[in-house]
């Protein structure tokens, strides 16, 4: 083959590769931002306001300009999914979110069930408008339940009741059936394994088709991290929290439950689409104070990480001034976003496939950026890892030891890159 | 440093590395500022008087010549008394002087003495000049190699005594020294204008210890001046003229020497027989090389340049030497084509406690190179050695003479360079006897000194095992005999001998070997006392402890090896008597687990001897790590908590798949 013919040959494939890639781009999921919070949990260091009087009217305007704003510039026409979070968005206006997804609504398609979520507090405000989000369009809810023990509820800073959340549960089964999922926190100061698994039976009689577990992580500078500081409550021991954990995980899945995310439990294939979009590298728009968002904006040729700007009034005002309040692009480079990849991936059962590995790497494989390294091929050996066909996936042992394992796949990719480049330059 | 030349060059020798210090701790404390003011004005006073002498040197003979020293525990006041006998001898103006022998920080900030230092003075007595040279020791038996080259240069001592404190372990030992010496000894109490002067019991302690006439015990206030003319008055009384000869051919005798960074080597001269003068061309006994004397005259306190200098006198000569170890302690110096007797020299100082030194950070590793080799410039008694070591990287392993001699090093390095270093715990040396013609070829000799664990012979071929032993004393209120004895028998010690100084004090004479003594041993006896020390006087609560070397001694020793799952760790290597070895495994173990972290597997964690083992920790696998939450928001945060992992990770020992953060040893290593 002559010279000119294998570079005619390269550029054809590139072009095919960035049409491959823009098709696939045109479509992302959104994630919208509601900042206020009715009270502080003990536990939160979130992005989120307490205000006695919140301007919903404003809000909305905002919230609604922002993503035309931003679906405009990302060049994305079709919305896989939508996912209201917060704060507490549940303390949104219904009319607020109603007319957020009406203005959406040419982006989404109307024949297929796009999921959109909504987290909600068990509280009887919130509980009584369900029925209204339902109308407004929202079809699957997740419950912020996080315990049923009511002394750690006052624990963690909650304002609702045991009671309120087994109702609100009942009534969310009832609206959005096999769309509901749940919240538990486990690890909580004073809980013992014993009394965790035996919450978790009870929440199995009463929960749907998904449910969310999450240890608790003491951050700095909440009102929990203060207490544990000056010895007033205490963390149960690494031991106990990794049974309550590893049993946990046993408990669901003799009920049905698969673990297809580190922290995530689904019955029946009753996924979160939404959340999912973020394990597998897919575009994301994220619209509301402090929302991140991960795509590739029309006028650019690189995929991006946005920021926007995290204070509400001044997001607004940004909003209101320059339509939208992206504070931040971090531009990712292919090995930023391998990284990245493998990172979210590989909390997920499915891990990477070789289709969305491909799409950010279209030249060279799985195989051919990590297999170099022997600690790669340990983890294979040991079972940790597996690399088939589909793709690379954690095995269950390696998916409850990833993030001593992700390091090793980022020296790996890193060296892989060095030499990458080395092998060019020469 | 701010200042110029010029004005280092006029301090010179001795009050550059004043100077350095003033400098360097302007920003430490109002209390040190005030120090400073202090020595500036004695600086100043000085310099003013470093005119030419009043006096003739030659005026002075032999008889009317005494060299001494003074012989005390730390704080019982040697350094307040020496700084009165200048004052009252016009060497140094009165008022405000404070411990002008003590020129190096560490020496100021511990109130101990570790160069020897000298100083003439001229003191009228009976209307006849009397020309006395104090000759300032260290005071703790660790410097031991300073004292005795001091020593040698006197006649007499002043063997000073805190009258509140009592005879403390270390006044014994100092005592031996001197009383072996063969020197005059002029007891002296000090402090007794203190409430707590218990001037009777502490009389009683010297005449019951030393066999010393009470009536001879001198009774003064160093930092009063009471009763100091007294002790200059039973200097040239009571203490013999040096009984040299001046038309004897020249015997000039090494007692210290000294780096000065501009004028090269400052040797410390006693000169025995015959007559030094600038330009004389000299000779070294041990090396045969020949010099030309360049500067040569006494310390007033500060070098003054006298031309010459008599036999029975003590000074400094300046010879462009480069390097100390030309002139070496206890060499004899005489004049080209004479033949003398060489005077007996010292023995070498034999380093007894080991240490690894190694920077901080790798790239300081020549930072810390010339720093020691700066410092032992001026402390001959370190020895140096090359090492290196996985976890520390490229440094030194430095034998001390004992526990103080190495911290006060570690002090000078840090003060005097800025060096900031890590310290391996102390080991000592041992010896062993090997067996095997092929064997004793390849390691030079039978009997081999160990400094390293890891360069131990096989066991095959050892035969005999030595280990250091020391003589130690202890006095102590009477009422802890019982948890004395039994501390002492749990490291070791052999009880000597055992006897009551006077009514409420014992004083304990036990051997130990100096393995036992060099960890924990001081800490234990401290805290036997604890709690009383504060109450009525400290006479009758204090525990003190001392001691000096004695030698080898045939023991039983075991080699315990560390490893990790089944994998040596070279540097965690230890040699321990047999009876020690599983405390000391089980010790490691345990620090082991606590410094290294969880992994994915287990790691089992032994300690070993002869490949039995003896000590074992299990560190449990991690069987879950994970963060909780992963979603839009979160990654950014994750990757770069990720990222930071993955750079830690590269910077990771690895042993097998064992994954070791690069601190982990360096806590067990260190002290």
């Amino acid at each position: 083959m002559n010279k000119t013919l294998s570079l005619l040959i390269k550029a054809i494939a590139r072009d095919a590769a960035i049409c491959g890639s823009y098709k696939s781009y045109s479509s992302a999921a959104l994630y919208v931002h509601w900042p206020y919070c009715k009270r502080r949990c003990t536990y939160c260091n979130f992005n989120k306001y307490i205000q006695k009087s919140v301007n919903h009217e404003r809000m909305k305007q905002c919230l609604i300009k922002e993503s035309q704003t931003l679906l405009q510039l990302s060049g994305v026409d079709k919305i896989t999914s939508v996912f209201f979070g917060g704060g507490t968005p549940s303390l949104a206006q219904p009319e607020t979110i109603k007319s957020f997804l009406e203005s959406i609504s040419k982006h989404i398609s109307p024949h297929s069930q796009t999921e959109i979520s909504m987290e909600v507090n068990p509280t009887g405000i919130e509980m009584d408008n369900l029925r209204v989000f339902k109308a407004a369009g929202v079809n699957r809810v997740s419950i912020g339940v996080q315990t049923l023990n009511t002394e750690a509820l006052h624990i963690l800073g909650r304002d609702h009741t045991v009671q309120e959340s087994i109702k609100c549960l009942k009534m969310a089964k009832s609206l959005f059936p096999s769309h509901v999922s749940l919240d538990l926190i486990y690890g909580w100061p004073g809980q013992s394994l014993d009394m965790w698994l035996a919450e978790l039976k009870e929440i199995l009689q009463i929960c749907d088709h998904h449910i969310s577990l999450y240890q608790l992580t003491v951050e700095r500078g909440t009102q929990l991290f203060k207490s544990i500081q000056e010895n007033k409550l205490k963390l149960p021991d690494s031991d106990v929290t990794e049974d309550m954990y590893l049993q946990a995980v046993d408990l669901l899945d003799q009920n049905g439950f698969e673990r297809y995310e580190v922290s995530n439990f689904a019955k029946e294939h009753c996924y979160s689409y939404h959340n999912l979009a973020y394990w597998t590298g897919v575009d994301y728009i994220g619209v509301g104070p402090g929302a991140h968002g991960r795509f590739t904006p029309r006028d650019k040729g690189q995929r991006e990480a946005r920021i926007q700007t995290l204070e509400p009034d001044n997001w607004m005002w940004e909003v209101e001034n320059y339509s939208h309040a992206t504070r931040k692009c971090i531009p990712l480079t292919m090995q930023d976003q391998l990284e990245e990849l493998l990172s979210v991936g590989l909390r997920t059962k499915s891990g990477v496939t070789h289709f969305a590995w491909s799409k950010i790497c279209p030249k060279r494989s799985i195989d051919d950026l990590l297999l170099h390294n022997q600690k790669v091929l340990f983890y294979i050996h040991k079972g940790l890892l597996v690399l088939d066909h589909r793709g690379l996936k954690p095995s269950s042992e390696g998916m409850n030891i990833i993030d001593s394992i992700l390091p090793d796949l980022l020296i790996a990719l890193q060296d892989a890159n060095n030499t990458a480049i080395y092998n060019k330059n020469k | 440093m701010s200042g110029s030349l010029f004005w280092q060059r006029l301090f010179l020798h001795r009050w550059q590395r004043q100077m350095k210090y003033l400098t360097k701790i302007t920003s430490k404390n109002a209390l040190n500022k005030n120090l400073q003011h202090r020595h500036i004005s004695t600086t100043l006073q000085l310099l003013n008087q470093s005119k030419p002498l009043q006096f003739d040197l030659s005026s002075f003979p032999v008889e009317n010549i005494r060299n001494f020293c003074i012989i005390a525990h730390v704080d019982h006041g040697k350094s307040t008394l020496a700084d009165r006998l200048l004052e009252i001898t016009g060497t140094i103006p009165k008022g405000n002087n404070q411990q002008v022998l003590d020129k190096l920080p560490v020496e100021r900030e511990r109130g101990i003495t570790v160069k020897a230092q000298t100083a003439s003075l001229i003191y009228r007595y009976n209307d006849q000049d009397y020309l006395l040279n104090l000759i300032d020791t260290p005071g703790h038996v660790d410097f031991h190699y300073e004292v005795s080259r001091s020593l040698a240069a006197c006649q007499g001592v002043i063997l000073l005594v805190d009258a509140n404190q009592g005879v403390q372990a270390q006044t014994v030992a100092n005592f031996y020294l001197a009383f072996e010496a063969e020197l005059t000894i002029i007891p002296v109490l000090n402090k007794i204008d203190l409430k707590n002067a218990q001037v009777e019991v502490v009389s009683d302690q010297i005449h019951n210890l030393f066999d010393l006439d009470k009536t001879d015990i001198l009774k003064i206030s160093a930092k009063q001046g009471t009763g100091v003319e007294e002790v200059l008055k039973a200097v040239i009384e009571r203490i013999p003229c040096p009984k040299f000869d001046k038309t004897q051919p020249l015997r000039a005798f090494v007692f210290d020497s000294w780096y000065d960074r501009f004028k090269g080597v400052v040797a410390h001269f006693a000169i025995c027989d015959g007559i030094i003068k600038e330009g004389d061309r000299i000779l070294c006994n041990s090396t045969k090389k020949n010099y030309e004397v360049t500067e040569i005259g006494i310390m007033y306190p500060d070098q003054v340049s006298t031309g010459v200098l008599f036999a029975g006198q003590v000074g400094y000569a300046m010879m462009n030497m480069k390097n100390t170890d030309e002139a070496k302690i206890g060499d004899t110096f005489y004049h080209e084509n004479q033949t003398v007797k060489p005077l007996p020299g010292f023995k070498e100082a034999i380093p007894m406690v080991f240490a690894g030194m190694f920077p901080m950070e790798h790239s300081e590793y020549l930072q810390l190179k010339s720093a020691i080799e700066k410092l032992t410039l001026n402390d001959r008694s370190v020895q140096v050695r090359m090492d290196s070591s996985p976890v520390l990287g490229q440094g030194y392993r430095l034998g001390f003479l004992g526990l103080l001699h190495m911290e006060v090093f570690n002090q000078r390095l840090e003060q005097e360079f800025d060096a900031s270093v890590i310290i391996t715990a102390p080991n000592i040396a041992f010896k062993v006897k090997i067996k095997g013609e092929k064997n004793i070829k390849q390691y030079g000799s039978e009997e081999l000194l160990v400094l390293n664990p890891c360069l131990m012979p096989s066991i095959d071929i050892i035969t005999e095992y030595q280990e250091p032993m020391v003589n130690g004393t202890i006095i102590s209120p009477a009422e802890y005999i019982n948890s004395i004895t039994e501390l002492c028998l749990n490291h070791r010690g052999c009880l000597k001998d055992q006897s009551y100084i006077d009514d409420t004090r014992v004083l304990f004479k036990v051997l130990f070997p100096l393995s036992e003594i060099l960890v924990d041993f001081f800490d234990k006896l401290k805290s036997l006392s604890s709690g009383y020390a504060r109450q009525v006087s400290l006479i009758d609560f204090y525990i003190n402890f001392d001691y000096e070397d004695a030698g080898f001694e045939i023991t039983d020793l075991v080699k315990v090896d560390f490893t990790l799952n089944g994998r040596e760790v070279e540097e965690l290597t230890l040699i321990c008597h047999v009876s020690r070895a599983r405390d000391m495994a089980k010790r490691v173990c345990e620090r082991l687990k606590a410094t290294i972290p969880r992994q994915q597997f287990v790691i089992t964690v032994q300690g070993k001897v002869n490949q039995k083992v003896i000590a074992r920790e299990d560190i449990k696998a991690y069987r879950k790590d994970v963060t909780a939450k992963c979603y839009g928001g979160d990654i950014t945060r994750k990757m770069k908590l990720l990222k930071s992992q993955a750079e830690g990770k590269k910077k990771l020992r690895m042993i097998g798949n064992i994954e070791i953060p690069k601190d982990a040893f360096i806590k067990i290593l260190q002290k």
